[in-house]
């Protein structure tokens, strides 16, 4: 009986030849990415982590440090990471949002199992590598470089169809959030594929395997293609060791999502799976506040390259309030050097350092009471953003942009 | 191994219940620190509750609970006096961290109809069976195989113990608690302003 992409890697990273859905294994991991100091370490007495090559670590979520008590907390990661020798520390000014930093830097690779702090670590999904979210373990991983690992049951999406021309990832997974509910995958492993998937972006899929966990899943992978091996080329050191599903593979369901004719698609408050068309919602006259173009999720060039399309030589809405947070420096520097920035510097656009800020409802963008914010982020559960009266709809760069422009919810193909 | 069996009231949730509600953002990063953070449980969806819970309250929840971040929430609750969790379904990241600090979260279909808020609910992790002790319906909840990972874990009260064990395994001892030596500094004399 074949096995899904999902199955494979776990198989191999547990030293076996086969894994069913149902078993538990003991895996070896290939990475993790810590946000935070590592600081049951000591405690225990431990003197080093297992591998101090695969034990990254970056201030993402305050970055640059907010309050004094914030300062102190970096200040304990890096005295942390001179001690145990983890060579990965990200200083500002060469850092970035984990899940788009440490695949830059050349740490994911196709095939590989990372298991990382930050519930959006399916982000590693679009690089065919198995991204599993933990929280707790992390130590125990730290340590042993080892985790216990249930094998997931797979649900197959083949995104099918006529693309249309503006569409990308961000609607297609808020489209599958729509449809199939948020927790149409609870602890599953999603594969993405079909015909449409060559056609899209690795920042497109990048988004999709982001938002994975917002279907409940466990993690949310590509096949390894041209445009993946493209993207890594000169990045990676390490031989790429891609996994693909078997012809036979079982899944627990397969879905065919056709994207022809569909609209831009827009999650409204307080579930990413709130989902509507954006005309659908432009009617709705929702008045905005703020725009946010960022996150791990949509905050890459192409996704600011969309926005400039979009407010090139206008003016946003004079009530509403444009934060442009890119996902990491390499990206910000890309954006400057081809005069993105200018753009949207010039329709009033406000662009911060990267970091997670806005979206973790930590600094830098929160709302008030009553305040409407939309967003490139990945979730808009009550509260998040700041008050727990505040009201956050998800969209595309595009949709976003648009929104800002007119100030109200806006779909964004007449601008595009 | 201790039986893990628990007698408690219930308090109850709907579906989707986020760890941003569970443990807001203001504790996350830090800005409510201490006992106090406690008081922040669940407050966008349901204000003061954090205050009414007693020590050995069951949370009884609809589908989904604990979707979203990978922060703490299952602590938190735990912190808050909560034995457990029984929800028609828990999310990945949330059932994950409760085992690994060996907090039950139990998925039991069907639990939002078998019971009120207020109930009375007698859980028994070790056979799964959840009753009403006001109406005397009971379900038998979702378990981990018997020897399964989750399973050692959950009954060894977490992670860091098996870490702890494994490490003392290999001579590795925690550092002696730190000695501080006593404060002979003056003390400072009140000053009037």
């Amino acid at each position: 009986m074949g096995m899904t992409i999902a199955e494979k890697i776990l198989a191999r990273h547990a030293g076996r030849d086969v894994v069913k859905p149902g078993e538990y294994v003991w895996c070896d991991v290939d990475g993790t990415g810590l946000i935070g100091p590592p600081s049951g370490l000591e405690a225990l007495g431990v003197e080093k982590v297992y591998d101090p090559e695969k034990v990254w670590m970056v201030d993402d979520h305050f970055a640059p440090a907010p309050t004094p008590a914030r300062a102190q907390t970096t200040k304990e990661m890096r005295r942390l990471a001179e001690k145990y020798q983890l060579n990965h520390w990200f200083e500002y000014g060469r850092h970035g949002i984990l899940h788009q930093l440490f695949p830059e830097n050349g740490y994911c690779v196709p095939g590989d199992l990372i298991v990382s702090i930050d519930s959006h670590s399916t982000s590693y999904g679009c690089f065919n590598a198995m991204g599993v979210p933990i929280m707790e373990e992390l130590t125990y991983v730290v340590v042993t470089g080892r985790l216990w690992m249930r094998v997931p049951e797979t649900i197959r999406f083949n995104i099918v169809g006529k693309l249309p021309e503006w569409c990308v990832g961000k609607d297609i997974i808020l489209k599958i959030a729509g449809d199939y509910g948020t927790d149409c995958a609870i602890y599953k492993s999603i594969e993405f594929g079909g015909p449409v998937v060559s056609q899209l972006s690795l920042g497109s899929r990048f988004s999709m395997s982001n938002m994975g966990v917002e279907l409940g899943a466990k993690c949310a992978i590509f096949e390894c293609d041209d445009v993946t091996l493209e993207w890594l080329k000169g990045r990676i050191w390490r031989e790429p060791n891609p996994a693909s599903p078997d012809p036979d593979a079982v899944y627990e369901a397969v879905y065919d999502v056709d994207v022809t004719g569909m609209a831009p698609q827009v999650a409204c408050p307080h579930d990413p799976g709130n989902v509507k068309p954006a005309d659908e919602v432009e009617a709705m006259r929702v008045r905005v506040d703020q725009a946010f173009l960022g996150s791990c999720t949509n905050g890459r060039t192409e996704d600011y390259a969309m926005a400039a399309k979009v407010l090139k030589g206008k003016k946003i809405a004079p009530w509403v309030r444009c934060i442009v947070t890119p996902a990491s420096q390499a990206i910000w520097l890309e954006c400057a050097k081809n005069g993105i920035w200018e753009t949207l510097a010039e329709a009033g656009c406000m662009i911060t350092a990267s970091t997670c800020g806005p979206c973790a409802g930590a600094h830098q963008g929160l709302l008030g009471d009553g305040e409407v914010c939309i967003g490139t982020n990945n979730r808009n559960f009550q509260g998040r953003m700041g008050s727990p009266e505040s009201l956050v709809y998800l969209a595309s760069p595009a949709t976003v942009a648009a929104s800002a422009l007119t100030g109200y919810v806006t779909d964004p193909r007449p601008y595009l | 191994m201790s039986t893990m069996e628990f007698t408690g009231k219930v308090w109850m949730f709907g579906d989707n219940i986020s760890t941003d509600l569970i443990q807001p953002a203001d504790v996350t990063w830090g800005h409510v620190r201490g006992p106090e953070r406690l008081k922040y449980c669940m407050r966008a969806n349901r204000p003061g509750w954090a205050e009414q819970v007693s020590q050995g309250d069951i949370v009884v929840a609809g589908k989904n609970f604990g979707c979203g971040s990978s922060r703490p929430a299952a602590r938190m609750l735990r912190d808050l006096g909560i034995t457990c969790v029984v929800a028609e379904s828990v999310s990945r990241l949330f059932l994950r961290n409760s085992v690994n600090i060996g907090f039950p979260a139990l998925i039991c279909p069907g639990i939002t109809g078998l019971v009120e808020e207020g109930d009375q609910l007698y859980v028994n992790v070790d056979t799964g069976e959840v009753r009403n002790l006001r109406t005397g319906g009971s379900l038998t909840a979702e378990g981990f195989p018997e020897g399964s990972p989750p399973y050692e874990i959950l009954r060894a009260g977490g992670l860091q113990p098996l870490l702890r064990k494994m490490l003392e395994e290999q001579g590795i001892k925690p550092p002696p608690e730190r000695q501080f030596p006593a404060d002979t500094r003056p003390t400072p004399v009140p000053q009037n302003f």
